[in-house]
């Protein structure tokens, strides 16, 4: 894992250090009049100067105390506090709003999925399961920012029961503890909707695969011919272990939730993780950019030790080697 | 009993696949209109008609108007061209890529393998959506960029998968018997090795053009991949959302439009699979 995580710190300073152009751009297109001399004292300012190994070599150091460095936008801020903001409350916090987004979105995946996998699996080629399968098909085909506008258009223009943007109302100061919440809850559900809907179409077919892969073993027919009632087979013998591989795709899933939340949170304006790393390319902010594709590429390394761990508890067969 | 050859049974599961022939006919119509835009489109997509502005669906604009009075059907066709050569330019790249690295880390062992292993891991634990971004925000976003980068960032899963056909096939008779001939490396896994892997790629890779529409169309919604005037259906969007509260219809048809191409591409690819999958050929024959 730790040759994995420098290989991960080189791409991303290289691949964002060598792309052609250089942050002073952005400075200078607002800016026509700056001259050759304020350029270069920006540059410095910046540690642009020194040679690209050594420009490295200093953030390798610093990241290695949790030290991303400050932002280049003009506020110059540490990057770690735009992300992590200690002084604001947890829900506030850019990071923790994407981490909770994408938990709650899991949660809703593997609420729903699960069960459908299961029950279609256990009755193969029946309507139901060419109900689903149409369904799941459908899902893996939808973009997931057009089921946003859809839903926008359906829930906030034309029924408005839900707010469309934001994390929570104007007015969420003047309300009731009770208010509040329903206000934070109702600003969650078409967001953490539309990011568990693409996943929730992959995670039923997976279950449902690996159900029909499990019902086919002998130990099942054994179980069967021991006279177990038909709901038991499936759910005590068969369903643990179709769980397994799916501890698997747990930790594969982190990626592609993480890259989605970019377009979750910029078309439902949530201030999170997504949305920040969108500005911070938009304006060349190097600090930032590196930092996120790093704690990025962080969370996954752990979404697949845990899914390791999680592997190791669920099959005795793993903890004995 | 007769004998067929695989390429005839391989027909034969595929027509009676309905859904993977509803696919096939979905793909085929993206390319008719894709290559006949300027004949099937009703209006010049960039045609401006100030009387017509934000109009709904009607006879004269079948799925209505844009902002500048543009026909939203013709700008829908002349959008399938930029997909299609996304999806194909992009899958094309990164199935190159794959098939190289995935053969060259499946028949050597040692430090190759390694260090292509490693690579993709990589490759695998940064979030591929933050990649792209990032790097066509900084290289400019031209269509080309836009199918390099897609390219360069889908490899992995064509790599994995060469790599472990070249683990199986790699210990068979018929490389030895090459390797006893004298063949050179390159010429087994070029020659003799990869032909016999290619199934498994084409599959992946049509199911890799619906995955690059996406990312394509996620982009230019963004506003950092195809840039308008250009038409696309992921532009297109983005005007749907800026009206969102009195046009549906920029909303409603290029997303559907997303919608059937990726569906398309989805059933044709997996369609191909069931028809190939040699393990049913066997099934088949001992009927």
């Amino acid at each position: 894992m730790v040759p994995t995580l420098f290989g991960i710190t080189l791409l991303s300073f290289f691949i964002i250090h060598l792309a052609p152009g250089k942050p002073t751009d952005v400075l200078t297109e607002m800016n026509p009049k700056i001259t050759p001399e304020a350029r270069e004292r920006l540059e410095k300012l910046y540690g642009l100067d020194k040679p690209i190994i050594e420009q490295y070599w200093i953030w390798l150091k610093r990241i290695t105390k949790l030290d991303f460095g400050e932002s280049f936008s003009t506020d110059r801020r540490p990057v770690m506090e735009k992300i992590w903001d200690t002084k604001q409350p947890l829900l506030e916090r850019r990071l923790f709003i994407t981490f909770l987004i994408n938990i709650l979105s899991m949660f809703v995946i593997f609420v729903i999925a699960i069960p459908i996998g299961v029950s279609s699996a256990t009755r193969q080629y029946s309507f139901y399961d060419k109900i689903t399968t149409t369904f799941v098909f459908i899902g893996f085909a939808t973009p997931s920012f057009w089921l946003a506008l859809l839903l926008m258009i359906l829930f906030g223009v034309y029924l408005d029961w839900l707010p469309i943007s934001g994390l929570k109302s104007m007015n969420y100061d003047s309300l009731s503890l009770l208010g509040k919440i329903w206000d934070r809850g109702s600003h969650l559900i078409l967001p953490v909707f539309v990011s568990a809907f693409v996943g929730l179409a992959g995670l039923s077919r997976f279950m449902r695969s690996s159900m029909l892969e499990v019902i086919r073993q002998d130990f099942v027919t054994v179980a069967r011919s021991k006279g177990l009632h038909e709901k038991k087979v499936i759910y005590k013998h068969a369903f643990k272990n179709a769980l397994l591989p799916i501890i698997t795709l747990l930790g594969l899933s982190v990626p592609g939730l993480i890259g989605g939340s970019v377009i979750i949170e910029s078309i439902f304006g949530i201030p999170g993780m997504g949305q920040l790393f969108y500005m911070s390319v938009m304006t060349r902010d190097y600090p930032l950019v590196m930092c996120i594709l790093t704690i990025g590429a962080i969370l996954t390394l752990m979404g697949n030790l845990m899914a390791d761990i999680g592997y190791m508890f669920a099959d005795p067969r793993i903890r004995s080697k | 009993m007769s004998i067929y050859s695989p390429k005839k049974l391989f027909w034969q599961r595929f027509r009676k696949n309905k859904l993977a022939v509803a696919g096939g006919m979905i793909v085929l119509c993206l390319f008719i209109a894709a290559f006949l835009a300027p004949l099937v489109s009703p209006y010049s997509p960039d045609e401006i008609d100030r009387k017509e502005i934000l109009e709904p669906p009607s006879f004269k604009h079948p799925l209505g108007t844009d902002d500048l009075g543009r026909d939203l059907l013709s700008r829908m066709i002349w959008g399938a061209r930029i997909s299609l050569a996304v999806g194909f330019v992009a899958v094309g790249i990164a199935s190159l890529i794959g098939m190289i690295l995935g053969a060259l880390s499946g028949y050597y062992s040692g430090w190759t393998e390694r260090v292509i292993m490693r690579f993709i891991d990589i490759m695998l634990s940064i979030p591929t959506f933050f990649l792209i971004l990032a790097v066509i925000a900084f290289v400019g976003p031209s269509i080309w960029n836009i199918m390099i980068v897609i390219g360069i960032t889908s490899w992995m899963g064509v790599a994995r998968l060469v790599r472990a056909e070249f683990l199986s096939l790699k210990e068979r008779e018929f490389v030895l018997a090459a390797k006893a001939l004298g063949a050179t490396d390159y010429r087994i896994i070029f020659r003799h090795i990869m032909v016999n892997s290619m199934a498994p790629v084409l599959v992946s890779a049509i199911l890799g053009i619906a995955g690059a529409v996406l990312v394509e169309s996620a982009l230019s919604f963004l506003g950092i991949g195809i840039q308008p005037p250009d038409p696309s259906w992921g532009n297109i969007l983005t005007l749907g959302k800026d009206n969102i509260e009195i046009a549906w219809w920029l909303s409603v048809f290029p997303g559907l439009a997303i919608l059937i191409t990726v569906l398309g591409y989805n059933l044709l690819g997996e369609g191909i699979r069931d028809s190939i999958d040699p393990r049913l050929w066997e099934a088949d024959s001992r009927q």
